[in-house]
């Protein structure tokens, strides 16, 4: 459990954490999502009592993460990949870490197995790639098998399996009733790992609200389908709150049917489908277009005939 | 005491078992110093300057008479010992380098989410790297000693002094001492400058160039400052024979300790203070 209430961070005279208040519950994934330097990793680092708050407060079951007789046992945490020293090794890393809780080099290699660095445990931690730092950052994170966890951009630099595995693992911690509170800046990713979102721009909470719920707002229920009876198909399908586009010949647009219905529909009056495609890609363009306003650093779009 | 909370963690960890205790973070501490190539390099590189290159100059002074017949000018314990001055460049740069590059590393987040009451990190680290300091620059002492005196006394107007000597054994034991002052200055720096470049520049600007610097000073300020100087008040230890000018052997030594001591009392106030 996690409580940040009226959390705010300055620099100078940049607020980077503006009045922020939420609370991360156990037993699920909480995604943490918002734009590059919307002050996500400036809010964890709080947590963590790295940085010192503005004003505000932010708690971790019950107490300031510093006042926690054995902190490495309350949280783990990856805040950045390759938080160590280049010169040590994988594995002397995680025994010094451990050293100062008192764990034992047997939890050691057991969080080594567990993220799949076994290989090059003994090998220094300065030629590791992306992908190894953030496993290693996760196997530090682990150690104390704490009861909450908090990764920034743990996905950053993985390759699809390692993507995959970290979407399991999560998952998996969560289920195991643990408070799992991980940062990212890609809505696809959090849609399919969290169950609740925290959404912020500019330092500010935009939203607090479940992935369901962000998901069914957000979209536009829009289906694609291809199919070869097109105008058979449209005049089926069409309804009190159905409406059907069509942008090109034998492609419709529906909104108001998911595409379960819609499939049924189809075999049920034998209409060949060619695609029936519902529009993720809809969660990304709402995601944008919430925190468009509050997006940092905007990338100059040259348009034709503008030319700075 | 335990403090039952309501969440329904499956890791429950007896609470009193994973503490942070500073016995802890002394164990961590040694982990990380020992496991960094590094700090088994740079100390070699020290030993071998106080033994090799202290042995070397005490043979090559002592086979090379002025010429007036006579090799004992400089005190043969000091000679022996001569090379502390370079050694110290390594303690110092070593020093600096056990928490600035933490910093450099980002491995300072990793420590400090370790220990976030954060004092015990830095605490830890003075005392294991002194402690490393001292036991192997009394080693190297000693042994600079003794060879060198065995140099000497093979020259009939060697001047080999006995470690019995008045003043010797201060000299020899103190040499390692202040060398391990040095570290631990380094070691301040580090934590308060948080970049090595800039730490070492300070150590040496201080320890180095500032006693250079004293001949610009009007006639009448330089004994009211240079003896004072964190250099040559820890150097009045390492006089056989107290130099007038200097301070009293311990007094200067103690001032020394003093000036680690205020840094590391400031950096242990600034790495509370300031964010990670």
């Amino acid at each position: 459990m996690i409580v940040a209430s009226n959390l705010t961070k300055r620099y100078g005279e940049k607020t980077a954490v503006d009045d922020l208040s939420f609370t991360i519950k156990p037993g699920i994934v909480t995604g943490f999502l918002g734009p590059n330097g919307a002050g996500k990793s400036t809010t964890m680092r709080m947590i963590m009592g790295l940085d010192m708050p503005t004003s505000g407060s932010v708690t971790v079951n019950g107490r300031p993460y510093a006042e926690h007789p054995a902190p490495l046992h309350e949280v783990g945490a990856l805040l950045e990949a390759k938080a160590i020293h280049t010169g040590r090794t994988a594995r002397n890393h995680l025994l010094a870490l451990a050293a100062t809780t008192g764990i034992g080099a047997r939890r050691v290699d057991e969080v080594i197995d567990l993220v799949g660095l076994h290989e090059v445990a003994r090998k220094r931690a300065g030629g590791f790639s992306l992908g190894m730092g953030q496993r290693l950052g996760i196997a530090s994170a682990l150690l104390g098998d704490p009861a909450t966890i908090i990764l920034d951009e743990p996905v950053n630099g993985l390759d699809p399996e390692g993507i995959l595995w970290i979407r399991n693992l999560l998952k998996g911690l969560a289920s195991e009733g643990r408070t799992v509170f991980v940062s990212s800046h890609l809505m696809s990713e959090m849609a399919l790992t969290a169950e609740h979102l925290i959404v912020v721009g500019r330092g500010r909470l935009i939203a607090d609200t479940s992935v369901e719920e962000f998901t069914r707002s957000a979209s536009r229920n829009l289906v694609r389908v291809r199919s070869p009876h097109a105008e058979k198909l449209r005049s089926l399908l069409l309804g009190p709150d159905v409406t059907v586009d069509s942008s090109e010949p034998g492609t419709l647009e529906v909104t108001g049917l998911d595409s379960d219905r819609i499939g049924t529909i189809a075999a049920k009056h034998s209409v060949t489908l060619f695609e029936l495609a519902p529009q993720q890609a809809s969660l990304e363009e709402a995601f944008m277009e919430l925190t468009r306003d509050a997006v940092e650093y905007h990338a100059s779009t040259t348009t034709a005939g503008s030319v700075a | 005491m335990s403090t039952a909370t309501a969440t329904p963690s499956t890791a429950s960890v007896p609470t009193a078992k994973g503490k942070v205790t500073q016995l802890r973070v002394l164990n961590s501490e040694w982990i990380k110093l020992r496991t960094l190539r590094s700090t088994p390099i740079t100390l070699a590189v020290a030993f071998a300057i106080m033994v090799g290159l202290g042995t070397l100059i005490t043979y090559v002074h002592a086979s090379h008479p002025d010429h007036h017949g006579h090799t004992e000018l400089i005190n043969g314990a000091e000679l022996s010992l001569a090379m502390y001055r370079l050694a110290q460049l390594a303690i110092g740069v070593l020093g600096v380098l056990v928490i600035s590059g933490e910093y450099s590393t980002g491995m300072i987040r990793a420590s400090l989410s370790a220990v976030p009451k954060r004092l015990p990190v830095l605490w830890a680290k003075a005392a294991v790297f002194a402690g490393s300091v001292l036991v192997l620059m009394t080693a190297a002492s000693v042994i600079a000693f003794y060879i060198g005196q065995a140099i000497l006394s093979s020259y009939p107007a060697g001047g080999a002094v006995k470690m019995s000597d008045p003043g010797v054994a201060r000299v020899v034991f103190g040499t390692a001492l202040y060398l391990t002052v040095v570290g631990l200055l380094g070691v301040a720096l580090g934590a308060l400058i948080r970049n090595a470049a800039g730490a070492i520049a300070i150590l040496f600007g201080v320890l180095l160039v500032l006693p250079a610097l004293s001949d610009l000073l009007p006639a009448s300020w330089a004994p009211h400052v240079v003896p004072y100087l964190p250099s040559e008040a820890g150097g009045a230890l390492l006089n056989v024979v107290p130099d007038p000018t200097a301070m009293a052997p311990w007094n200067g030594f103690a001032l020394m300790v003093g000036y680690a001591v205020v840094l590391l009392a400031a950096a242990a106030v600034m790495l509370k203070r300031r964010d990670a």
